[in-house]
C-alpha cells in the first residue's frame, strides 16, 4: 500500500516573504488517480501545485516548511535535483504559453535540453505526443511553422505535449481549461482521461463541475488550508464541511 | 467651435511647428555639409579622397583612406571589447543576479554614460598609454588604447538597452522553460537571447554610433598619426579626430577638404546604420 502512495505532504508550508500562503497541508496522491484540487482564488491550490516542482524558487522571497515527498523523497533536501525534478512534474499552466518557436521546437525542447539530440529520436517523440493529445492531425503538415499562430486550444494541447515528451511522471495541471471555449475542454477531459493510464495527474481548477466530471478524488482548498479531502462523488454529494458546501453550492467564492 | 476646440487645433499646430522645425534643422545641418565638401570632392576626383593615401591638405594631395581605415578599425575594435563584457554584464544582472544587487548596479552603469569622454581620454593617458607603453611596447598611443577606452565606453549604452529588452520578455517564457527541465542558462541561450534579440542589435548599433563618432577621448591616445596601421599598438587618425584637429587653423580648400571628411564621416555611419537596421529586421522575420 505503501508504494501506491506517489506524493505525501506532511505539514507542508509555504511563505512569500511575510505572507503565509500554504498553511500545514496535509495529504496524500495516490498512482495513476487524478486529484482535483478545488478553492476559490487566492486559496493557495496554484501555490501548492507550483511548489511540487519547485517553480516557486524562481520568486524571491519564496521560503517552505515541513515535508513534501515524491516518491519517497524529500524534494526540498539539499541534494535534491531540481532540473531533473521538473522533468519527472511536467506543469501546465492557465494560460497557453508556448515558446516562440515552432510546433516541433516546443515538443522537441525539454528532450533536448535533457540532451537528446538525434533527430530520429526526437522525430518519433515529437509525432507521438502530438497523437496523444489529438494534435497531430492538425499540424503534422505544418510542424515548422511558429507556435503562437496555433488556437488557444491549439496551444494548450501542445503545451501538455511538450509536457509528454518529457516523459515524466506527473502532470500538473494548473487551471488548464480557462482560457478555452467548451469544445476544447472537452478535447483536453477527453485527453486526461486517456492520460491516466500512464500517469499521475493533479488538476487545480476554477471549475467545481470540471472536478466532478474528471477527478477521481477532490481536495477543496481554503485560504492557504486544506479544508477537505475525498472521494469526488463523496465530497460533492456529502461533503463533512460546511464550508466545502457552501463553496459547492456557490454560497461564495 | 468652442474655445476649447480652439486650443486644441493651436496645441496641435504648435507641436506640428516644433516637430518641423526639429527635422529641418537637422536636414539643414546634412545640406550645408555636403554643400561644403561635395564641390572639392568632385574637383579632385572622389577616388583620390576615398583611396588616396597622402593627407597633405595645404600641398591639394586629400586622401583619407588612413582615416577610413583608422575609424573603421578603432570603431570594431571598441564594438570587440564593448560586445561580449556588455551582453555578459546585462545578461548576468537580469538573469542571475538578485534583484537588490541589479537595483544597486544598474544606476551605476548608467552614470558612466555621463562621464565627459575628456575624462576618459585622461584616463586613458594616464593608466592605459603607459600600461601598455611599457608591457606591450610602442608609443602606446595606440589602436589597442583607443579602442579599450571606446570599448568602455559605450558598456553603459550596451548594457543598460539590453537589460531593458531582457527584462520585456515576457515571464511566461521562461517560467515555460524551466518548467520543462532547462537550467537558468538553456533558458538564457534557448529562449530569452532569441526573443530580446532585436533591442540587443539595436544596442550594439547605437553603441557603435556613439565608438565611431567620439572624438575628443580618440584624439587624446589614438596618437593622431596619419598612415594606415600594421598592427593595434599602431597609432592611427580617425575622421573625427581630423576635423577636430585641424578645423581651428584650416582655410580655403584645406577647410573645404575637412567638410569632405565630414561628408565621408556621415556616409560611412549611414552605411553601418542601414546594415545593422536590415540585419535586425531580418532577425525579427525569423
Amino acid at each position: 500500500m505503501t508504494s501506491n502512495i506517489a506524493i505525501e505532504s506532511r505539514d507542508f508550508s509555504h511563505f512569500f516573504g511575510p505572507l503565509q500562503t500554504l498553511k500545514k497541508i496535509n495529504l496524500q496522491v495516490f498512482r495513476n488517480e487524478i486529484l482535483g484540487i478545488i478553492g476559490p482564488a487566492g486559496s493557495g491550490k496554484s501555490t501548492f501545485l507550483r511548489s511540487l516542482n519547485r517553480l516557486n524558487d524562481l520568486v524571491p522571497g519564496s521560503r517552505v516548511e515541513g515535508t513534501l515527498k515524491i516518491d519517497g523523497k524529500d524534494i526540498y533536501a539539499p541534494d535534491m535535483s531540481v532540473v531533473e525534478l521538473r522533468r519527472k512534474l511536467g506543469i501546465v499552466f492557465a494560460t497557453p504559453v508556448p515558446l516562440p518557436r515552432s510546433i516541433y521546437e516546443n515538443v522537441a525542447f525539454g528532450p533536448k535540453m535533457a540532451g537528446v539530440h538525434s533527430r530520429r529520436k526526437l522525430n518519433e517523440l515529437v509525432a507521438d505526443c502530438l497523437k496523444q493529445t489529438t494534435l497531430w492531425e492538425e499540424v503534422k503538415d505544418r510542424l515548422d511553422s511558429s507556435a503562437l499562430k496555433l488556437s488557444g486550444g491549439q496551444q494548450q494541447r501542445l503545451c501538455v505535449a511538450r509536457i509528454l515528451a518529457l516523459r515524466p511522471d506527473y502532470i500538473l495541471l494548473d487551471e488548464p481549461c480557462s482560457g478555452l471555449d467548451p469544445i476544447s475542454t472537452m478535447k483536453i477531459e477527453e485527453s486526461l482521461r486517456e492520460l491516466k493510464k500512464q500517469y499521475t495527474i493533479i488538476l487545480v481548477t476554477n471549475n467545481t463541475k470540471q472536478a466532478a466530471r474528471v477527478a477521481d478524488r477532490t481536495a477543496f482548498f481554503l485560504s492557504g488550508e486544506m479544508i477537505e479531502i475525498g472521494q469526488t462523488e463523496k465530497i460533492f454529494t456529502a461533503p463533512v464541511d460546511q464550508r466545502t458546501n457552501d463553496y459547492i453550492v456557490g454560497r461564495f467564492g | 467651435m468652442t474655445t476649447l476646440e480652439r486650443n486644441e487645433k493651436l496645441i496641435q499646430l504648435a507641436l506640428l511647428m516644433i516637430a518641423l522645425s526639429a527635422i529641418s534643422i537637422l536636414a539643414i545641418i546634412t545640406l550645408f555639409i555636403f554643400k561644403e565638401g561635395m564641390p572639392i570632392m568632385f574637383k579632385y576626383g572622389v577616388n583620390k579622397f576615398l583611396f588616396g593615401l597622402d593627407w597633405y591638405p595645404t600641398e591639394q594631395s586629400f586622401g583619407l583612406l588612413p582615416m577610413i581605415i583608422g575609424s573603421l578599425a578603432v570603431t570594431a575594435g571598441s564594438l570587440i571589447i564593448g560586445i561580449p563584457f556588455g551582453l555578459a554584464c546585462a545578461i548576468f544582472l537580469t538573469e542571475f543576479s538578485s534583484l537588490r544587487l541589479r537595483q544597486i548596479i544598474k544606476p551605476i552603469i548608467e552614470l558612466l554614460a555621463g562621464i565627459p569622454s575628456v575624462v576618459y581620454g585622461f584616463m586613458g593617458v594616464i593608466i592605459l598609454v603607459p600600461f601598455i607603453r611599457e608591457h606591450l611596447g610602442g608609443s602606446g598611443l595606440s589602436v589597442l588604447a583607443a579602442s579599450i577606452i571606446l570599448g568602455i565606453m559605450i558598456l553603459p549604452t550596451i548594457i543598460s538597452i539590453s537589460i531593458d529588452s531582457l527584462q520585456a520578455v515576457p515571464r511566461s517564457y521562461r517560467e515555460g522553460s524551466i518548467a520543462l527541465g532547462a537550467t537558468k542558462w538553456q533558458t538564457t541561450k534557448m529562449v530569452t537571447l532569441p526573443s530580446a534579440k532585436s533591442g540587443i542589435i539595436a544596442s550594439i548599433i547605437l553603441g557603435m554610433g556613439r565608438a565611431i563618432g567620439e572624438t575628443m577621448a580618440v584624439i587624446m591616445i589614438a596618437g593622431n598619426a596619419v598612415s594606415i596601421p600594421h598592427s593595434v599598438l599602431d597609432p592611427v587618425r580617425t575622421l573625427t579626430s581630423n576635423i577636430a584637429l585641424e578645423m581651428g587653423y584650416a582655410s580655403g580648400e584645406h577647410r573645404q577638404a575637412l567638410f569632405a571628411t565630414g561628408v565621408i564621416l556621415f556616409i560611412i555611419i549611414m552605411i553601418l546604420n542601414t546594415i545593422a537596421n536590415a540585419t535586425a529586421a531580418k532577425q525579427r522575420t525569423k
